[in-house]
């Protein structure tokens, strides 16, 4: 038991064997810009920035080292005065859609966009001809 | 109710089990390819990372002759596995252009000194810059210039043995 624990102990001490870079990270990673507006303009947009190494979170949530490049990246380019738009289409560019958690209207995706107004339409045909039947049949009685 | 519908939720749930079994089964590829490819190498400039090997720029790509760029660290586990096979390259006669992410100079030499040094120019990197200009997402990763600057080729993830011919084939087509 005593021994179970301190192995545990040991465990939770240990470094981790395959440890990621010693370098501190990047300047704009973790530090704001100074002006809030633009720091509101970066937050935006790397909300909708999907990291390269944690699939599922986007760059501003992950803690990977490479997220922090990249909300370096955005950070420094909106300071200079790039539009954000500007800043997804350079990054889509090399990594395609797949980089953006804003998906556009192209070939391939307007099914997505169309579905819900297709969907709406047919529920509307429907409802009318149920409704439209039952006040006919009411009126007859 | 329609007799048959009593079957629909025992077809729903064989439906939803294929979907979720072919997922665990056969995961999705996650890999991400750069979209790069066909297109010039992107304007760079970086700081020599270690004394004995010149710094790397954009400009060492267009002599006409087609490299490898090969991005690394001292920290990245499958670059160990791989420094035997860039050596393999080398030795064929293959300029290996490399550049180090996130690393420390006492680090990379550290790493050369342990798995050898089949590198002809290393660029340091300290905010990955470089992986963003090629649509690169980790490290290592390999790509085959061609001599007027063009990346024609990606390769993800450490070079194995039976990459080595394929690599080759891929500097020759691209020359």
């Amino acid at each position: 038991m005593i021994r179970g624990l301190i192995l545990m102990v040991l465990a939770m001490l240990a470094a981790p064997l395959a440890a990621q870079d010693s370098l501190p990270p990047a300047p704009y990673a973790y530090k704001q810009l100074d002006d809030p507006a633009q720091e509101k303009t970066a937050q935006d947009l790397m909300m909708t920035l999907r990291c390269l190494t944690c699939q599922s979170q986007s760059i501003a949530d992950s803690d990977a080292p490479m997220a922090g490049d990249m909300r370096h990246q955005v950070r420094t380019r909106i300071a200079e005065g790039e539009d954000p738009e500007a800043i997804r289409a350079w990054l889509i560019e090399r990594y395609g859609d797949w980089v953006s958690y804003q998906p556009q209207v192209t070939a391939m995706t307007w099914p997505l966009f169309a579905a819900p107004i297709v969907l709406l339409l047919f529920a509307a045909l429907i409802a009318r001809k149920r409704f439209g039947r039952a006040r006919a049949t009411g009126d007859k009685s | 109710m329609k007799h048959w519908a009593i079957w629909l939720p025992l077809a729903l749930f064989g439906v939803l089990f294929a979907v979720f079994a072919t997922g665990l089964i056969a995961p999705a590829d996650r890999t991400i390819a750069s979209q790069m490819i066909g297109k010039p190498l992107p304007q760079f400039d970086l700081p020599q990372a270690v004394p004995d090997r010149p710094a790397l720029a954009r400009t060492n790509f267009t002599d006409g002759k087609p490299k490898l760029l090969n991005v690394f660290a001292s920290w990245c586990v499958p670059c160990i596995a791989e420094a035997p096979y860039l050596q393999q390259l080398a030795d064929a006669g293959v300029e290996i252009n490399g550049v180090a992410i996130r690393d420390r100079s006492p680090d990379v030499q550290q790493f050369l000194a342990r798995n050898g040094n089949p590198y002809a120019r290393i660029g340091a990197d300290d905010v990955s810059k470089i992986q963003f200009d090629l649509g690169s997402s980790g490290v290592p990763e390999t790509f085959v210039i061609d001599g007027q600057g063009m990346i024609r080729y990606q390769h993800i993830g450490d070079i194995r043995p039976e990459h080595v011919p394929m690599i080759l084939q891929k500097l020759k087509e691209a020359q």
